[in-house]
């Protein structure tokens, strides 16, 4: 084994380290200013600083740092820097929303930054104990998130529920960890590959740690059995960490999964196979058929994003070159897409409006014209009609089933991108077909202003120009 | 002029794509200016295109006006245009029918007024957008990008159920688009390993995954019998919803009953033909031996449009209704003559689609010309019309003629080619083709007895206004059309000659028995 520190390896993280510095900073201003904003902004700066430090680190692959712990690939750089826009723009629409619900404490922006900081630990790990930690960090910081609006018995609940079963699922994570630890006898990802080689495919015992594993995993990313969680969550949740949640939390899960199941895990991809190509498309239909009857918004992105994830485990289900594409450029239009989609739901919520029901949407085209055609745009993108973004995303998805002939896992996912247009219809039909009411109105302050914005350029831009980002994401994978 | 010359397609493409830009940054208090100028860019839309037929070389078999230039270079997708003889007519129909359209809704759109016409100039955009693409990503975009303001026009200033419509219209296309893209895709990674085997094809297309329609074309006759079987049913099921054939015509009735006038008469004249457009440019010529195995089954479909659209035509009790189950029954002839796949057969089919074009177009226009004036369209509350609205009655009845294929009128051509395509194939689709031409003239002439002749018992239509000047502006177009077509239709013909023996040839060398199978199958 190689040394396992070297004075160089701080660099790799120091745009983890710069994070975690600057959280731990807000925490102690927090006692120094009144105004929270202030924190916010600082927070900003901080999530822009640890950019500008992994820009720099662009060209340089370390991959062994910390003795092979840790790696700083492409495909590590690619996710760090989809968390930290996607923290930015989660810092960005929170501002006034906290205001409103009277919850502006600079606990909440630390922990942002605490929870981008886990998940950048999560997508650089090459070893079951680090990415544990990197996991638990964002899981733990997000438990608390969700539960920020102390005096709101649904945020109570909701995170109690998210912490009691996230807490159970790290544990048969850990369970499956563990039994791959003791057939490896290394926590590192590529012995643990090398050694499940080594045995023969129906060995029971790395049966079980598969089993563990992908429940544990599919927890993490709400596939369908174990999505039962999403819905309370996110709708209990303050809708800036919904947003925050739907986006980065997935995101980094489905890192974690990819480094996983296609090093760690790949000589059982046999068995994952059918396992993913079942969850994959009960996750979508559910997901899809779900979302139908919601009337309350957030729950209906919350069943919303679920399919998303029955959609994404299609690339890893395809497991070619475009599969692997698929997913970090499905993750990144959603971020976009569905961040721009979570600022106007956030923006709905005023003073004295809750803001969360459909109706509370009627007629907003009529009181907030660009707003409406905007969030025309990303619902349009989420359900994946050209010429947005969501559409190229779709596209990679379902290329990739194709061409690795699941045929009919195919007619699946386009059928329930079909279904899923229904639902997001209804939101159309109640922004431009029907009249405002005294409650139709949004509150827009300039973060989430500018988040809309950038969240529309970056939808149209990967929609008509992709080219860019696909050759980002064919850098990610390695391509 | 170069410049204009070479990017002809495009220009008419995008024009009112910028017309709407434009449109957008008008104040929606100004309601005149507003409709002044998309009426404005329809017609000089209409003038753009012109050029493109005179300056077409109806004696070139290939691509005309192509500009292909990359778009996304790592999917392989170009910015591909170009016409033939086939998407020639279409764009030209579209142009034409465009600011008829928009002409027709002056005084029936009093109710944001500023993104109907936005979405009417996007919706034109959209759809010349699909016929002129020769690239598939770029189809599809188009394909799909025109289904959001077809659906705003419905859902917005639809009618009572207008909700409902609108989103049975959406849903039903994305399912079979999306369908359709799967079938794309198979093609797309299906390309290289036939162009592998074909250096000739290599050489003109590249070895890579490509979306060029005419590499596909290229390929076609090579792809193995499985894959075409599948990808047709793949694109039978997104183009058989649009055209639409039976069963999947039940959107149909709905989106044109709810939706406003212009926005029925842009379905029933453009966007039905994209889905028949989409059989002749992609089904036929790159799944020829899927094509030729599916003949019974589109044939039987087709036969079934059309007397099945004509018994329910001559039942409805409403007016849109019954034009709209009008025209089931005549996507099924255009069906039938496309299926028949001989020279007359697609010949008769294409006419037939310009044909439909013009008199359901013109059919709908007279429908909201009745309704405007009394707010109903059930053929109950009128009656004896011709009393008070002469003019009206004479272009209406013009209309049924055209519609019921009298000869001196275009809808004769179409018929009559058809069906001598049809009968060269097999008799009995000639003589069910008949029926349903019997029966389209009953409940034409049923309807219009019902409505224009007889005594004017309901007072209220003691008072009715005849045409103004604004509709017979947007029925002049068409009649004169109809006359053309119907007396002289040789410069069409001439436009389509070399595209349909093209795609004859492909479909014969496909067939089992080779080229005589025409004439063995007379009985």
């Amino acid at each position: 084994m190689d040394q396992f520190f070297k004075a160089s390896d701080l660099s790799v993280i120091g745009a983890e380290l710069e994070l975690a510095l600057f959280g731990m900073i807000v925490l102690v201003l927090d006692l120094l200013f009144k105004n929270k904003r202030v924190l916010a902004y600082f927070s900003l700066a901080g999530i822009g600083w640890s950019g500008f430090l992994l820009l720099r680190l662009y060209n340089k692959v370390d991959e062994g740092a910390y003795g092979g712990a840790l790696t700083l690939d492409p495909f590590a750089w690619f996710f760090k820097a989809l968390f930290l826009v996607a923290a930015a723009l989660a810092v960005a629409i929170s501002i006034r929303y906290l205001d409103i619900e009277r919850e502006n404490h600079g606990e909440y922006y630390a922990l942002i930054l605490f929870a981008t900081m886990g998940m950048m630990f999560m997508v650089g790990a090459m070893d079951l104990v680090t990415l544990y930690i990197g996991l638990e960090t964002m899981a733990i910081a997000t438990y608390i998130l969700v539960g920020f609006l102390r005096s709101n018995p649904r945020s109570n609940e909701a995170s109690l529920k998210y912490f009691l079963l996230g807490a159970f699922s790290s544990g048969i994570l850990l369970y499956g960890f563990s039994l791959l630890y003791g057939i490896a006898g290394s926590t590192r990802f590529v012995i643990i590959r090398d050694a499940l080689e080594q045995r023969s495919l129906s060995d029971p015992l790395s049966l079980m740690a598969l089993a563990a594993v992908c429940a544990g995993m599919f927890f993490k990313i709400a596939a369908v059995p174990f999505h039962q969680w999403t819905p309370d969550a996110y709708e209990g949740a303050p809708t800036s960490i919904t947003a925050y949640m739907s986006v980065a939390v997935k995101a980094a899960s489905f890192a974690m999964i990819v480094r996983l199941f296609m090093i760690a895990l790949f000589s059982l991809r046999p068995h994952w196979l059918i396992i993913m190509s079942v969850v994959s498309a009960l996750t979508m239909t559910i997901g899809n058929i779900a979302a139908i009857t919601q009337s309350n918004v957030k729950r209906l992105l919350a069943y919303s994003s679920i399919s998303h994830a029955g959609y994404i485990l299609l690339g890893l289900i395809a497991a070619n070159q475009t599969g692997l594409i698929a997913i970090p450029i499905y993750l990144l239009v959603y971020t976009f897409t569905n961040l721009g989609a979570w600022a106007i739901i956030v923006a709905l919520r005023r003073k004295d409006v809750i803001g969360e029901h459909i109706d509370e949407m009627s007629g907003l085209f009529f009181r907030h014209p660009v707003a409406a055609i905007l969030m025309l745009i990303f619902l349009l993108s989420l359900a994946g009609i050209p010429p947005t973004a969501g559409f190229i995303g779709k596209y990679f998805l379902f290329a990739a089933v194709i061409e690795t002939g699941h045929n009919v896992l195919a007619v699946i996912a386009v059928i329930n991108a079909a279904i899923s247009m229904y639902f997001y219809l209804r939101i159309v039909v109640a922004m431009f077909m029907q009249d405002a009411t005294e409650k139709t109105g949004l509150d827009l302050a300039p973060g989430v202003l500018a988040v809309m914005a950038v969240a529309f350029v970056f939808t149209m831009w990967i929609g008509l120009y992709p080219d860019p980002f696909i050759a980002m994401a064919r850098r990610a994978v390695g391509l | 002029m170069d410049f204009f010359n070479n990017n002809i397609l495009s220009i008419i493409t995008f024009w009112p794509l910028v017309g709407m830009l434009v449109l957008l940054l008008i104040p929606k208090g100004s309601t005149t200016l507003i409709k002044w100028w998309a009426n404005l860019v329809a017609l000089s839309g209409f003038f753009v295109s012109l050029p493109l037929w005179f300056s077409f070389n109806f004696d070139d078999p290939q691509m005309q006006k192509v500009v292909n230039v990359p778009w996304i270079q790592s999917l392989g997708a170009n910015y591909h245009v170009g016409v033939d003889g086939i998407s020639l007519l279409l764009v030209m129909l579209t142009t034409l029918i465009g600011p008829l359209a928009v002409l027709s809704s002056w005084d029936a759109i009093q109710v944001r007024v500023k993104e109907y016409y936005a979405f009417m100039l996007l919706l034109q955009a959209g759809m010349l957008g699909v016929f002129i693409s020769l690239d598939f990503f770029m189809f599809y975009v188009f394909w799909e990008v025109m289904l959001v303001p077809m659906y705003f026009l419905i859902g917005v200033w639809g009618g009572p159920r207008k909700l409902y419509a609108a989103i049975k219209f959406f849903l039903y296309t994305l399912v079979g688009s999306v369908l359709m893209l799967l079938g794309i895709l198979a093609l797309y990674f299906q390309y290289p390993s036939i162009a592998a085997m074909h250096p000739e094809i290599s050489a003109q297309f590249g070895a890579l995954p490509t979306f060029d329609v005419l590499a596909l074309h290229a390929v076609g006759p090579y792809l193995p019998f499985n894959l075409q079987f599948w990808v047709f049913l793949a694109f039978f099921v997104g183009f058989a919803i649009k055209v639409p054939m039976f069963p999947f015509h039940t959107w149909l009735p709905d989106a044109h009953v709810e939706a406003p006038t212009a926005g029925s008469v842009i379905l029933a004249a453009v966007l039905l033909k994209m889905g028949t457009y989409g059989f002749l440019r992609f089904s036929i010529p790159i799944l020829p031996a899927a094509t030729v195995y599916f003949v019974p089954m589109m044939i039987t479909l087709a036969i079934i449009a059309i007397i099945y659209g004509a018994l329910v035509a001559m039942m409805q009790p409403d007016m849109k209704k019954l034009v709209a189950y009008s025209s089931v029954s005549h996507m099924g002839f255009v069906m039938l003559g496309m299926f028949a796949l001989n020279p007359q057969g697609l010949n008769g089919s294409i006419i037939q689609q310009i044909n439909h074009g013009i008199s359901t177009g013109a059919l709908f226009l007279i429908v909201g010309i009745i309704y405007e004036r009394r707010h109903t369209r059930e053929i109950a509350q009128l009656g004896g019309l011709s009393n008070v609205m002469p003019a009206y009655a004479v272009v209406f009845l013009i209309m049924t003629m055209s519609s019921i294929g009298l000869p001196l009128l275009n809808g004769f051509i179409g018929e009559f080619t058809i069906m001598a395509g049809a009968l060269q194939k097999n008799l009995w689709w000639a003589v069910a083709g008949g029926a349903g031409i019997v029966l389209g003239a009953a409940y034409m002439l049923w309807l219009y007895q019902r409505t224009m002749f007889g005594k004017l018992d309901n007072p209220a239509n003691q008072h009715l206004k005849d045409m103004n000047w604004r509709e017979w502006a947007t029925l002049i177009p068409l009649i004169i059309m109809a006359f053309w077509i119907g007396l002289y239709p040789a410069p069409f013909f001439r436009a389509l000659d070399k595209p349909v023996n093209k795609l004859v040839s492909i479909v014969q060398a496909a067939s089992p028995a080779g080229a005589p199978q025409a004439a063995r199958e007379i009985r």
